[in-house]
């Protein structure tokens, strides 16, 4: 058996469950529920790749010398994505609000039925 | 028991938890509710890996504002989420 | 029981796929001494940028051109959302009206929550935080007036004016930067005219970090009320 750390274990957890949802659920608003709970797995397992055993958060104040900071790139990247995140999932929320009020029902497969 | 360093086992296991109950419930409000619940704990683990900017972020935005408009979703489409062709499981009967 | 073969290939898969990604991570470990070019960033960016907060320094100083695309890319999702969601009359539709506690507390809350934003973006170079956990916070203190009043519409003209004009003040900043210094988003406030090199650790200092992160406090928090208005009203069918 692989021996990975605990925050790795539940950060590919939460995207494999994201990832479940996307491919199993037929409902849309389902299916972004699941994409959204993908993008907080990705964003948890890049912070815990920059993550120093013992050091401290990488805010040079009195006391904190450069050699005893954490990683500071993935968290500056991660701040980037968080946001990005955010700015999907509401408009793909508007395009779910406009597929329902022209199909009136939010179930992906009867939506392939109604074409044209 | 007298275990300091257990407490990110028990985070991350209230996660998991919640995470698969915000996939499984068919009522898509409480789903939202488990959706930001998730992202509140993501949030504790970032602070607990020594990100206090990105556990800021994730609470402000991650657990207020995407839980939020969600909601706004619901609002105006359903609510129930109906599946005709699927038998219910026995463990699904919310 | 198509339905069922069809949940257990899927979850089949993405329990191949996950042991695979942890074999792959069980090659990184956890908590050691990883870094190379952190370590750069780490030991010169009191010297360079003049702020004690790495991430941020990183965010705005050293990768500012990322930071221009973020910004870039929130406007379109705000636009996007205006625009789909677009009807020639509109209004709320909300019928019950806030309880009693909701309201007082709203009226009495809500100017704080302004100026907690307002704190949390000044002092970005600081304390943690920065320009988008700030936006986030102004947006979730007029959320709270939506939710309190039912008549409560954010005042629209001046939230686009404002959204547009510090969006320009990004671009300029930027540009003002190519004229003095030579490359796009040069810091001529710390580089050229050493404001604030004797007081590290103090608000007046860090360059044009508090410049930026003011515009794109503003810019997030009127962008993230906008699109909440948008969400909430419905059409006004004759």
């Amino acid at each position: 058996m692989i021996h990975i750390s605990v925050y790795y274990f539940g950060a590919i957890s939460l995207i494999l469950i994201g990832l479940y949802a996307v491919l199993v659920k037929k409902n849309v608003l389902k299916m972004l529920i699941g994409l959204s709970i993908m993008e907080t797995g990705v964003n948890l397992l890049l912070i815990s790749v920059g993550y120093i055993s013992g050091r401290s958060a990488p805010i040079l104040s009195e006391g904190v010398t450069p050699g005893r900071a954490v990683d500071p790139i993935p968290q500056a990247l991660v701040l980037t994505a968080i946001v990005i995140g955010v700015a999907t999932t509401a408009m793909a929320l508007s395009v779910a609000i406009i597929l329902y009020e022209k199909y009136n029902t939010l179930n992906v497969e009867e939506m392939r039925r109604l074409r044209g | 028991m007298n275990c300091v360093s257990c407490i990110e086992y028990i985070i991350v296991a209230i996660m998991i938890a919640s995470a698969i109950l915000a996939v499984e419930w068919r009522d898509l409000l409480a789903a939202a509710v488990g959706m930001a619940a998730v992202s509140l704990f993501a949030s504790i683990l970032f602070f607990m890996l020594q990100a206090p900017d990105v556990a800021m972020t994730e609470a402000a935005i991650g657990a207020a504002l995407s839980g939020a408009i969600f909601i706004f979703a619901i609002k105006r489409t359903r609510r129930f989420e109906t599946e005709e062709e699927e038998k219910p499981g026995w463990w699904v009967r919310w | 029981m198509v339905s069922l073969l069809k949940r257990s290939l899927a979850i089949i898969t993405l329990l191949i796929i996950g042991y695979w990604v942890a074999q792959a991570f069980a090659g990184v470990p956890f908590g050691q001494d990883k870094m190379l070019v952190g370590k750069y960033y780490l030991e010169n960016v009191v010297n360079q940028t003049g702020s004690v907060n790495a991430v941020t320094a990183v965010v705005v100083n050293y990768r500012g051109f990322d930071t221009l695309g973020e910004v870039t890319v929130l406007f379109i999702a705000s636009t996007g959302v205006g625009a789909l969601l677009w009807r020639r009359k509109k209004e709320r539709t909300a019928r019950t009206e806030g309880s009693i506690v909701l309201k007082t507390g709203t009226r009495y809350l809500f100017p704080f929550i302004l100026v907690f934003g307002a704190y949390i973006f000044i002092h970005g170079h600081l304390t943690p935080g920065g320009g988008f956990p700030g936006g986030a916070t102004i947006a979730t203190g007029f959320l709270l007036l939506y939710m309190a009043f039912i008549v409560y519409e954010i005042p629209h003209k001046s939230f686009e004016v404002t959204e547009g004009l510090v969006g320009m003040s990004y671009v300029i900043v930027g540009l003002i930067g190519l004229a003095i210094g030579g490359y796009f988003l040069y810091d001529w406030i710390w580089q050229t005219w050493h404001v604030g090199t004797t007081n590290i650790g103090r608000l007046l200092s860090g360059g044009f970090i508090p410049v930026i992160y003011t515009i794109i406090g503003l810019k997030v928090g009127t962008e993230l009320s906008g699109i909440i208005d948008n969400m909430l009203k419905e059409e006004v069918r004759e």
